[in-house]
């Protein structure tokens, strides 16, 4: 963020629990990153009366206690939280990198497109084979070579329990994008690698879905019994601010990971990281390179 | 003390209060859809008032009692039956050891509360035993009840009262209409605004997808969206936004057709506008509405909510000095 003032958050209130609070209406790394600021500070004061604080893409919600804590307390708190952070000279986020294996155009997401072909915009092909078409690229290889050769942001964790929602770490004229499938499936097996609008994302339970299947990733991410050591009491594995790297594996070592997870022995490579939103504007391919760096030196 | 499930119903689940914090991760409250039934049915029994109890929807258990055991349903009109003999609503009654209790064809209303004395003994997950089935967490084994399950109950802390009941004022009347209450806001102003108002004047119709994450509507017209060039990462219909997260309760319109209001397993994000958000005094009910019985929506502001919570919170505590 630039000494230039930001435009004003948009406050609404959603009835009398809820304060919804849109800082962008465009997906932009600076405003995720104002609003992760915002909602970190707000956790930090610890208000009485405030029950969720929830931080998305480009937005983020409260859940309150209005017995406790009125809407414009709430308010007037947000607005002065929001100026804070817009003054700081410096955005930087001590967070980690971390790498997740993927085998694209895997059978398992390949057999589920094939049975709601009639959702698609383009029935003839996979989805991997529409992604790159309509991004301008030549094959579903350099859709993947794309796919997994730059860094993501994680901006948002939900849909459902665990979901990371990420944003690709490069200039926006070489972002990656796709509609939405033109129905939502009723089925997407679990760990499927999605894509939706600009945002990749890892499907944390089998159900339904709308986004593009791309690959799976043998890398379990959401853990309600508890099996899995790299993955803590809250059950989840991702947080917003965390950079992921897809690395693109074969069959081999996908079953090889795969038992792995399933013996309860699998470890994500994970590197620490200082991310610095001023240097990635400046020249986001180079902290691309430094995210690699990072994770292959670990 | 065991219980068995013989036949588990349409979508019965163990639900209590909820689980609070953790919506940031994507895992919603969960928790009874109707709070009050839920609460009423512990505090008739003298249970803590977030005991987990049985949510019973549309369509009723059958359960074999191995030990004699006191029970109260509240919420929707679903009559008990101990081997067949009908046993009164709102009202703690024994079930004997080895009987079998089962439900009558609903009524009115969508969801029945059963807490037994003591309250169901399920593990907690994230601090409440509620079954959020979407995440596969909490209840028994994250998913609703199948037959041959076998629930056990905690000791009661006291010995509840046979015969102990609602008073009169204190039971819902379930309607064949409903009207709740929204105040409208989030992207409202994406809206056309005859559609905004036709919304609120519409008669809808809910759909038969009415679950515990959301209730689809039907029947009014398809809401029209300002046209505009989509904001970066949006995506293009007119009804898409940045992803963001969904209030509970918060109306979806996505592609302006069929509203869906999300409920206690909410997808806690996504990619559609919100129009509303229905007011907490009127959460209980929605969870009471049935496929195919309609709603119209009326838009109040947030003095008229807070003035709705307030007359809930007095219900809830005559509901604790009932005699």
């Amino acid at each position: 963020m630039t000494a230039s003032s930001p435009p004003a958050a948009r406050y609404s209130l959603a009835a009398d629990e809820y304060l919804f609070v849109e800082v962008s209406e465009e997906m932009t790394l600076e405003a995720f990153f104002r609003a992760l600021s915002i909602t970190q500070r707000l956790r930090e004061l610890a208000l009485p009366g405030l029950i969720e604080i929830c931080p998305a893409n480009a937005s983020y919600q409260v859940r309150y206690d209005p017995d406790r804590i009125s809407a414009q307390t709430l308010i007037d708190t947000l607005e002065t939280l929001d100026a804070e952070v817009a003054a700081r000279q410096r955005n930087t986020l001590t967070t980690r990198v971390v790498e997740v294996p993927v085998l694209y155009d895997d059978p398992w997401t390949r057999e589920t497109l094939m049975r709601f072909r009639d959702r698609h915009q383009d029935p003839s092909g996979t989805d991997l084979d529409y992604a790159a078409q309509i991004n301008g690229l030549p094959d579903a290889e350099a859709f993947i070579a794309a796919h997994s050769g730059n860094p993501w942001f994680v901006s948002m964790v939900g849909f459902v329990a665990g979901l990371p929602f990420m944003y690709q770490m490069v200039p926006r004229e070489r972002q990656l994008q796709v509609p939405k499938y033109l129905r939502p499936r009723t089925d997407t097996p679990k760990q499927t690698v999605g894509y939706g609008g600009c945002f990749s994302c890892i499907y944390s339970v089998r159900g339904a879905g709308g986004y593009q299947m791309f690959g799976i990733t043998p890398m379990p991410i959401y853990d309600p019994s508890g099996q899995q050591p790299h993955i803590d009491d809250s059950m989840i594995f991702f947080r917003p601010g965390d950079i992921v790297l897809h690395r693109a594996i074969d069959r081999a070592t996908y079953d090889r990971l795969d038992a792995d997870a399933k013996a309860g022995r699998f470890q994500p490579r994970v590197a620490p990281f200082d991310f610095d939103l001023d240097a990635f504007s400046r020249d986001p391919d180079a902290v691309a390179e430094q995210v690699k760096e990072v994770l292959h030196a670990h | 003390m065991r219980i068995d499930v013989i036949k588990p119903g349409l979508a019965t689940s163990i639900q209590d209060l909820g689980r609070q914090g953790y919506y940031h991760l994507g895992i919603p409250p969960s928790g009874g859809m109707d709070q009050r039934a839920l609460r009423a049915a512990n505090l008739l029994l003298g249970n803590p008032e977030g005991a987990a109890v049985l949510e019973c929807a549309l369509l009723g258990p059958e359960l074999r009692f191995e030990h004699a055991c006191c029970v109260a349903v509240c919420g929707a009109e679903m009559s008990p039956k101990v081997d067949a003999r009908p046993q009164p609503l709102n009202t703690v009654f024994e079930v004997p050891a080895g009987a079998t209790l089962s439900f009558d064809f609903v009524r009115a209303g969508a969801r029945a509360y059963l807490a037994v004395a003591g309250g169901i003994d399920v593990p907690e997950a994230l601090g409440s035993r509620s079954t959020y089935a979407l995440g596969g967490l909490g209840g028994l084994g994250g998913r609703p009840l199948q037959a041959g399950d076998q629930l056990t109950t905690l000791t009661p802390a006291a010995p509840a009262r046979v015969g102990r009941a609602l008073p009169e004022p204190l039971i819902p009347r379930f309607a064949k209409a409903y009207r709740l209450r929204v105040v409208p806001g989030i992207y409202a102003h994406r809206l056309e605004a005859h559609s905004q108002e036709r919304f609120y004047a519409e008669t809808w119709t809910v759909a038969s997808e009415a679950d515990r994450v959301g209730y689809r509507l039907k029947g009014g017209s398809t809401l029209s969206f300002l046209e505009r060039e989509p904001p970066f990462g949006a995506g293009n219909d007119p009804s898409n936004i940045v992803d963001a997260c969904y209030p509970i309760g918060s109306i979806q319109v996505p592609s302006g057709s069929e509203p869906i209001i999300l409920h206690r397993d909410a997808v806690s994000g996504g990619g559609y506008a919100m129009i509303g958000t229905v007011i907490s005094a009127d959460m209980d009910w929605v969870g009471q509405i049935q496929p195919h019985q309609s709603v119209r929506f009326e838009a109040v502001d947030l003095e008229q909510a807070l003035a709705a919570r307030r007359e809930y919170q007095d219900t809830l505590a005559a509901l604790r000095q009932i005699p």
